[in-house]
Formats: C-alpha cells, sequence, structure tokens
C-alpha cells in the first residue's frame, strides 16, 4: 500500500526544467529515501509534493489528488516537510515554534514524546530559536513535523552543514522518527540512509534513474556511478 | 527648560500621528510584500466617516462623542481596507507592479471620490474645547489635543503589541513576517492573516485620519497625501515589518522635525529627508529591520 504516489510530475521554473516526469511510488511505514548528486531536484521534489513549486503531472496522498492543492491545505491533510534550511522561525521561542506548528491544541503527550526524542530542547523552550546552534535547529524542525498526525513526513538533508557529534543525535533521532512514521528523506549520508530507508529511489538531472531496495548501495561500483561517492558512508 | 519640553512633548505628539498611519503600513508590508498606495485613502475613508459620525450622529462635541466617532472612522477605514484586500490585492500577491498601480489606482479613485463629493476646502471637525485648552507641564503648556494622539498612538502600541505576544493569529503574523512559505507549510491559511492585518492597518489608519482632522484643523482628502509620505519614512526608518521600529521612528522624526521648525520654519522636512538619506546609507534595513542578505 503505497502512502504517497508521484507520476509524471514536471515542473519548470521560468525556462528552466527542474524536473522531468518524475514517477516514483513511497510505501504506508516505510523510509523512502531520495537520492542522487546535489543538484539533480531531490529538494525540488518535496516542494513540488509541498505545491511550493507548480508541477504538472499526478501526485496522489493515499489516492487524493493533491496537484491544484495550496501548500496549507496539503499539510492540513497531513503531509508534514521539514525543509533542507530548517527554516524553523528565528525571532520566535522554540516554544512558540511548537504552538504554531501544531494544528491543535498541544497535548502534553505529544510534547513529552517529541521531548523524549528530543530532550535537549524540553530545557530550551523559552529560548530564541535563532540562537539555537544547527543541531538544535534540526531538531526544532522536525520537533515541529512531530507534534501532528502526519500521513507522510518529507524530510529534507536533516544532516547537511552538521557537526559529526550532531549527526549522530539527529540520525539517532530520525530512526526513531521512522519506527512510527512514513517518510521520504532525501539524504547525502549513506549509512543513515542504509540504516534507516527500506528503499531507495536515485534521481540525475530531474529524471528517476532507480528505484528499488537499499541493498543496491552496497554496490559499491554502482554507488559510484549513480550518485559520485563511496558507499562507505559517512559516521551516522 | 519649558520651551524643551513644548517641543519635545507637541513632537511626540505629532510622532504619534505618524504612528497611526505607519502601523499598518509596515504590518502590510512585512507580512505580504504588499506596497500598498492606497493607506492614504484608509486614513482619508477614517477622517470623512468620523466628520459624518460627528456632525449628523453625535451632535455634541464632546469628548466620548470624539472618541466614538474616532472608533466608527477607524471600523469603516478597516472595512474597506479588507474590502480592498479581497477584492483586489488577493489577486495581486507577489506581482508588486501590478500592487503598485492598483493601490495608487483605487488612491485616486477614493481621493476623486471624496474630492467631488465633499470638495477639496478643509471641512472643520467638531472638536471638544478641551482639546483647545492648554496643560501646564512643568513650566510649558501642552495643547491638550497633543496628549489624545500621544495616548491613542499607545494604546494602539500596547493592543497591537498584545495582539502579536498573546493571541494565535498575533503568532502567525509574526512567523508570516518571517518566513510566509513555512507558516503556509505548517498547515497555516496564511492569507487569513493577511486580511486580518490589513483590517488592523486601516483601523488605525482610520483613527490616524480623524486625530489628523484635529491637528489640521480640518477635514480634506488633500492631508492624508503628507501623512502617507511621512508613513512611508517612518516604515523605512524603523525597519519593513517593525511595529516597534515604527513607533520608534515616529517618535524620532516627530520630534526631531518639531525642533528643526522651531529653529527654523519650514527646516524639519529637509531635516527628515536627511535623516532618511543617512538611514538608509549606514543602515538601509532600519533601525529595527532585518538585515537583507
Amino acid at each position: 500500500m503505497n502512502a504517497l504516489e508521484l507520476a509524471d510530475v514536471s515542473v519548470r521554473i521560468n525556462q528552466a526544467q527542474i524536473l522531468h516526469g518524475v514517477s516514483f511510488t513511497a510505501p504506508k511505514n516505510q523510509v523512502t529515501a531520495l537520492l542522487g548528486r546535489n543538484g539533480v531536484g531531490k529538494s525540488s521534489t518535496l516542494k513540488a509534493i509541498m505545491s511550493l513549486y507548480s508541477p504538472t503531472g499526478s501526485i496522489k496522498l493515499n489516492g487524493t489528488e493533491l496537484i491544484g492543492t495550496p501548500t496549507h491545505a496539503i499539510a492540513a491533510s497531513g503531509v508534514a516537510y521539514v525543509p533542507e534550511d530548517r527554516e524553523i522561525f528565528a525571532t520566535l521561542s522554540v516554544k512558540e515554534n511548537l504552538s504554531l506548528a501544531s494544528r491543535s491544541k498541544i497535548s502534553s503527550e505529544k510534547m513529552s514524546r517529541v521531548f523524549e526524542i528530543f530532550p535537549d530542547l524540553s530545557t530550551r523552550q523559552e529560548q530564541r530559536a535563532g540562537t539555537l546552534s544547527g543541531g538544535q535547529q534540526q531538531m526544532l524542525s522536525l520537533s515541529r513535523a512531530l507534534l501532528n498526525d502526519n500521513q507522510i513526513l518529507l524530510v529534507d538533508e536533516p544532516t547537511k552543514g552538521l557537526a559529526p557529534k550532531l549527526v549522530t543525535e539527529v540520525a539517532d533521532a530520525l530512526a526513531e522518527v521512522a519506527k512510527r512514521e512514513t517518510m521520504i528523506l532525501v539524504e547525502q549520508n549513506l549509512a543513515l540512509v542504509k540504516r534507516i530507508a527500506q528503499k531507495i529511489v536515485v534521481m540525475d538531472q530531474g529524471k528517476i534513474i532507480f528505484e528499488g531496495a537499499p541493498e543496491k548501495l552496497s554496490d559499491s561500483v554502482w554507488v559510484q556511478s549513480v550518485l559520485g561517492v563511496s558507499n562507505r558512508g559517512k559516521h551516522s | 527648560m519649558s520651551t524643551f519640553l513644548l517641543m519635545t512633548i507637541t513632537g511626540i505628539g505629532l510622532g504619534a500621528l505618524y504612528f497611526l498611519v505607519a502601523s499598518g503600513l509596515t504590518l502590510i508590508y512585512g507580512l505580504m510584500g504588499v506596497l500598498n498606495f492606497a493607506h492614504g485613502a484608509f486614513l482619508s475613508i477614517g477622517a470623512f466617516v468620523g466628520l459624518w459620525f460627528a456632525t449628523s450622529i453625535m451632535k455634541e462635541a464632546t469628548i466620548p462623542n470624539f472618541i466614538l466617532a474616532m472608533i466608527v472612522g477607524g471600523l469603516a477605514a478597516g472595512f474597506f481596507a479588507l474590502l480592498m484586500e479581497q477584492l483586489l490585492i488577493t489577486r495581486l500577491y507577489d506581482r508588486h507592479i501590478d500592487q503598485v498601480l492598483v493601490t495608487v489606482g483605487v488612491a485616486l479613485v477614493v481621493g476623486a471620490v471624496l474630492g467631488g463629493w465633499f470638495g477639496n476646502d478643509l471641512r472643520l471637525f467638531p472638536t471638544p474645547l478641551w482639546f483647545l485648552t492648554g496643560i501646564n507641564f512643568f513650566g510649558a503648556i501642552i495643547p491638550a489635543d497633543r496628549i489624545i494622539y500621544i495616548a491613542t498612538a499607545v494604546a494602539l502600541l500596547i493592543g497591537n503589541w498584545a495582539l502579536l505576544r498573546f493571541t494565535r493569529i498575533g503568532l502567525i503574523i509574526r512567523a508570516g513576517v518571517e518566513n510566509r512559505n513555512m507558516v503556509n507549510a505548517l498547515g497555516i491559511n496564511v492569507r487569513r492573516a493577511f486580511s486580518t492585518v490589513f483590517f488592523l492597518g486601516g483601523f488605525a489608519a482610520g483613527i490616524g485620519g480623524v486625530l489628523v482632522s484635529v491637528y489640521s484643523s480640518g477635514v480634506s482628502p488633500l492631508i492624508a497625501g503628507t501623512y502617507l509620505i511621512y508613513g512611508f519614512v517612518v516604515v523605512v526608518i524603523g525597519g519593513m515589518g517593525s511595529v516597534t521600529g515604527s513607533f520608534v521612528a515616529a517618535m524620532l522624526i516627530g520630534v526631531i522635525k518639531q525642533f528643526a521648525n522651531y529653529y527654523v520654519t519650514g527646516l524639519g522636512d529637509f531635516v527628515i529627508a536627511l535623516l532618511l538619506a543617512g538611514v538608509l546609507l549606514v543602515r538601509p534595513q532600519g533601525l529595527f529591520g532585518k538585515r537583507i542578505s
């Protein structure tokens, strides 16, 4: 059973064709990793799903068409988005960021669950989000997404630009989240992908070139040829 | 000393009028990126509806009646702003040139309609007698109407602050000023916040319109232009999107202008132009604005 199905999704921005007929599925209760070199259209695919770009084709969430639906309605229907640059609200406190993100009154149970995964945030609720470290901001960005009952979680490069120790913390948190959420994960850290993903989708120049099991990532020649990196992976 | 006090307090009073115009402008631009040249029309509508209420409905120029007229003028301008946002601006988000053309058009139409209806001559606003008295403040005789301007601006600032700080719509507005797309991506229809801000901006400008009518000794469709220009100057100096910045900048401009005009008649506008140029050179994002990367 698929949570999300993309069929022939294309995005054009000004004169540039960013996505060329992207089609893949994200199965329910699984993590689908979206891989590829920089600039191949991974983040654009997530933005197209969120209607932050204007895609053509078909994007279905549990059978319901999302194309033409405004961003806020897509999010309200249960698509949680954790953007590449975190995009936390720097002038708001941690608590205000969480309160804003929650579509219903935040229950103490939900807050406890979030703080269980990210204990660092529980002691910083009154702190301005802009003064948090990069890792803490990433945790806040993930926390915002976890406060609601989601159909799917779109997470864009959560370990990008983080120090190795923080990468480990975020990776552990993601592994915890992956136990109960359906997720599409854009990530360059292959060790993390191997750890939590049940499916990989590889993109190149705005197209899907591979869709299958993550075991393929053990083939170093294949990884080097399609991703341009070693499959030994980074520390996670 | 009494002259210094008089200049300072009357300057703050003038700044209060500028703030009433600028507070809506700064929120509307900060949240929606809409350069609203029709903001002066909100001020005119507030002034004329307030005048109609004060002369046709309330027969006596008492302080409670004046406050009621001010609120009615504010509400009329607020609803006009909301109507304009719903009918015109919602179709033009992210189309800045079109926004400028449409809002300039609305300003011209409103000015022409009011001018055609009431004429461009000043029409006296019924003012409570107390406004024309002076209050002795450490030897300085302060015109009483200035106290009303300052109290209204402070009340509006506190109201704004409370709305932004303690309500969910305020939280959405603050977040929206920072990153509109991300607010949408959290499942919040940020356009509802836009409508609220347009209403509030219109309301503040409408109240400002009634007070400006008292300050300018009458109502005319022509008075809005000057205050709109000063509103923009306040927004630029205070920083786009910052209500606190607008408050500080408005007070600063009011006081500086008052002192400059005291020493050399007519120097005030020139000094403010210099101040604007200086801020744009040294701190282009304004005193309280975010740095643009």
